[in-house]
């Protein structure tokens, strides 16, 4: 039986309901929210219902049946565009969104990270700002998020127990006097809120079988479906929305399983569909009142769009490691992740195992690459160690999702172009994380030392940001568009800065708090 | 009938051949696992010249000492199928022929560090592309490649929680709280 089987249902042209455009962390999260408070909710998802017992233990095809796949097109000189043109992002199209693929780290953004303007001053060439919310408003939030989603070190909930590849970590970070533990994850070390424990299978990244991980999937979306106040649409894709001659939104256009088009009424309409779909749903909604696109008088829809500066160390050893076994993302260290401007460059980042089975090392280790010096890495694959370094990049206004009008989808609408140009300080930092990676792993005796380069990128942030002021930004810091009051931005969109930290923790933040200020507004009628 | 050897000479260039070997090593993972020391692949649209050829030039683009031929074998049959497509078939086999022309006929006649030249110089062609890009996925993408390089594939669907995830022992356990607690396990 399927989870939708016996929801309720709403009419097309049911005015009255708040659709939202996305089922991940910050769709799902805030369906739930919303209809936990008995407001009426449709969900509207791209991807197809994946359950656990569907996914696959086989990283290709795991990707082909989870992976956002239709066409993207990419320019600018991040090596990403040379890597994979067509595949700037990876990340889900299944109902649950990327909480399905994600690795679990939920590492709340610092308070100065919320101040990356006043702490950092001007960054030439960077389009940097002061989110409209602070970290202490955003504490409590935090705090029910880590509840909610069972994050260990949190609620007295213990660590994870540690696998191979971060006990190689653990012992260089010690040796260069860092702290490392297994982490703050949002993956079950104990059973908890009606979810397995951790099992250590190695495959967070092809969706969790035993549902230890928190996924929308099986957590958010069928608690929201149980109220009687939300319906999930999968399989739903929009193209449009629509408003009225006072600017208001009033429904959205969207094609359904068979190719047909549907027209949903609604109240107001939340976008969640990650940074490069809630812009170009955006953009692609363009009208004789708004000829740039909604909530874009700005002019900043699409723009500073931000990925994380990236990149991977892997190492080799004379000893066996079997990285792949256990949690994906098993230890993090977070000494790097303050901001020091000694270093060579603003903002953090945080160092965090990973690994790869060995079809995804030999695709992404050093994608293009062949000979000997490819194939000596794999020849030490099951010796090898693994590490994804990732922090803070700088919002440019450069960097940017447009349309490309000369690819469209199978809908016939423009695709999302993908610009990205590194920033100088994403490249220093990116060098002195490679660095201080290189020196954990050489301290307990690697023999060889790969420095990968970014993967399709997983955070995908930006795009519509926060801001204080209406010309900065495209949404306040309740993500309520500044342009048209029922119209808000839910996803990572509306990050105003990168940060150092994983995202998902924040997004669902920000939609727990996102749906209290919506219940507000509806009680008082603005919207 | 002008019809008969038509169809004739089109069966014959459509009809694949098949790449046939031996395990070369008879200690070797692959060599405790297989139920006999001859492998073949059949082919379906390729004959067997042009699957000899692929798997040498793919044995030249991924170098993998004491890697059976069976496992580059998984790349000749991945190119085999892309080749029921007339593009890539055309593709292949023109690079094939071009291996061959330049070789007096027979590029796998030459010495492999010659070999290695040739194929080497041709990065950035289609057909090199074609080739890479296939073996990039298809090499490491099967069970006997599992084996040899130490991935346990789906093997870890049951999980690794008492079956070797923390099973390393050069280097010294680290202490909790930093390294976790095993499922039930109480923090003291």
């Amino acid at each position: 039986m399927a989870m939708t089987d016996n929801q309720t249902r709403f009419q097309h042209d049911d005015d009255q309901v708040a659709v939202i455009i996305g089922s991940g962390a910050g769709g799902g999260t805030l369906a739930n929210e919303l209809a936990q408070q008995g407001i009426d909710v449709v969900v509207l998802e791209a991807g197809a219902i994946n359950t656990r017992d569907d996914f696959l233990a086989d990283e290709w095809a795991s990707f082909s049946q989870l992976a956002w796949l239709d066409p993207r097109t990419t320019s600018g000189s991040f090596r990403l565009a040379k890597d994979f043109p067509n595949l700037p992002a990876w990340i889900v199209k299944s109902v649950g969104g990327t909480t399905v693929h994600w690795a679990g780290a939920s590492l709340r953004i610092q308070p100065h990270e919320f101040r990356a303007l006043s702490e950092y001053g001007k960054v030439e060439g960077a389009n940097l700002l002061d989110w409209p919310v602070t970290y202490d408003e955003l504490a409590p939030y935090y705090a029910r998020a880590e509840d909610r989603m069972g994050v260990t070190r949190t609620n007295d909930i213990p660590g994870l127990p540690g696998n191979n590849n971060f006990h190689v970590m653990y012992a260089g970070a010690k040796n260069l006097g860092y702290e490392c533990d297994t982490g703050h994850m949002a993956i079950n070390s104990q059973i908890r809120d009606g979810r397995a424990s951790c099992q250590q299978r190695g495959f967070c990244f092809q969706g969790c079988r035993t549902g230890a991980k928190w996924s929308t999937l099986y957590t958010e979306l069928p608690a929201a479906i149980a109220t009687g106040h939300m319906e999930l649409r999968p399989q739903s894709h929009v193209a449009n929305i629509e408003h009225d001659a006072q600017g208001r939104v009033t429904g959205v256009v969207y094609f359904d399983a068979n190719g047909d088009q549907q027209r949903q009424k609604a109240r107001l309409v939340a976008v969640a569909g990650n940074s490069l779909e809630t812009p170009r749903l955006l953009l692609n909604s363009a009208s004789s009142l708004f000829p740039e696109g909604l909530a874009n008088s700005s002019g900043q829809v699409g723009r500073n769009y931000m990925r994380h500066t990236t990149g991977s160390v892997y190492a080799t050893f004379d000893d066996p490691v079997h990285m792949y076994r256990g949690t994906t993302m098993a230890g993090i260290i977070s000494d790097e992740a303050h901001h020091d401007a000694s270093r060579g460059f603003v903002g953090g980042y945080e160092m965090e195992t990973l690994s790869l089975g060995l079809p995804f090392m030999a695709a992404f280790l050093d994608p293009g690459a062949w000979g000997s010096d490819f194939t000596g890495a794999l020849d030490q694959y099951d010796h090898m160690a693994g590490m994804w370094l990732v922090g803070e990049d700088m919002p440019r206004e450069s960097n940017r999702i447009t349309l490309n009008a000369d690819v469209k989808d199978a809908f016939g609408m423009p695709v999302a172009n993908v610009h990205y140009d590194d920033h100088p300080n994403d490249i220093a930092m990116r060098e002195h994380a490679y660095r201080q990676g290189s020196a954990i792993y050489e301290s307990v005796g690697a023999k060889n030392i790969y420095r990968t380069p970014p993967y399709p990128s997983t955070h995908n942030l930006g795009s519509c940001r926060m801001s204080q002021r209406a010309q900065d930004g495209v949404c306040n810091g309740f993500g309520q568009s500044h342009d048209i009051p029922n119209l808000f931005i839910s996803d990572g969109s509306q990050f105003t800065t990168s940060a150092a930290e994983n995202p998902t923790l924040t997004i669902v933040s920000l939609a727990i708090r996102q749906a209290e200020h919506i219940g507000q507004l509806m009680k008082e009628g603005a919207i | 009938m002008p019809s008969t050897s038509l169809s004739r000479r089109t069966f014959l260039k459509t009809t694949g051949g098949a790449l046939v070997g031996t395990l070369a090593f008879a200690s070797g993972p692959i060599a405790l696992l297989a139920p006999s020391r001859s492998w073949a692949m059949p082919l379906d649209v390729l004959g067997s010249h042009d699957g000899e050829v692929l798997l040498q030039v793919t044995k030249h683009l991924f170098p993998h000492p004491g890697l059976e031929d069976a496992v580059y074998a998984f790349v000749v049959k991945d190119l085999d199928r892309a080749a029921e497509a007339e593009a890539n078939r055309t593709l292949l086999q023109g690079g094939i022929k071009a291996l061959d022309d330049d070789a007096s006929g027979d590029w796998l006649a030459l010495a492999p560090d010659d070999q290695y030249l040739r194929v080497a110089s041709l990065e950035g062609t289609p057909f090199f592309e074609k080739v890479r890009s296939t073996a990039i996925v298809s090499l490491y993408n099967n069970p006997l490649a599992f084996t040899h390089f130490g991935y346990q594939g789906e093997e870890g669907d049951k999980g690794y929680l008492y079956n070797g995830f923390s099973d390393l022992t050069w280097l010294p356990e680290p202490p909790q709280p930093a390294n976790g607690y095993m499922p039930g396990e109480v923090p003291s």
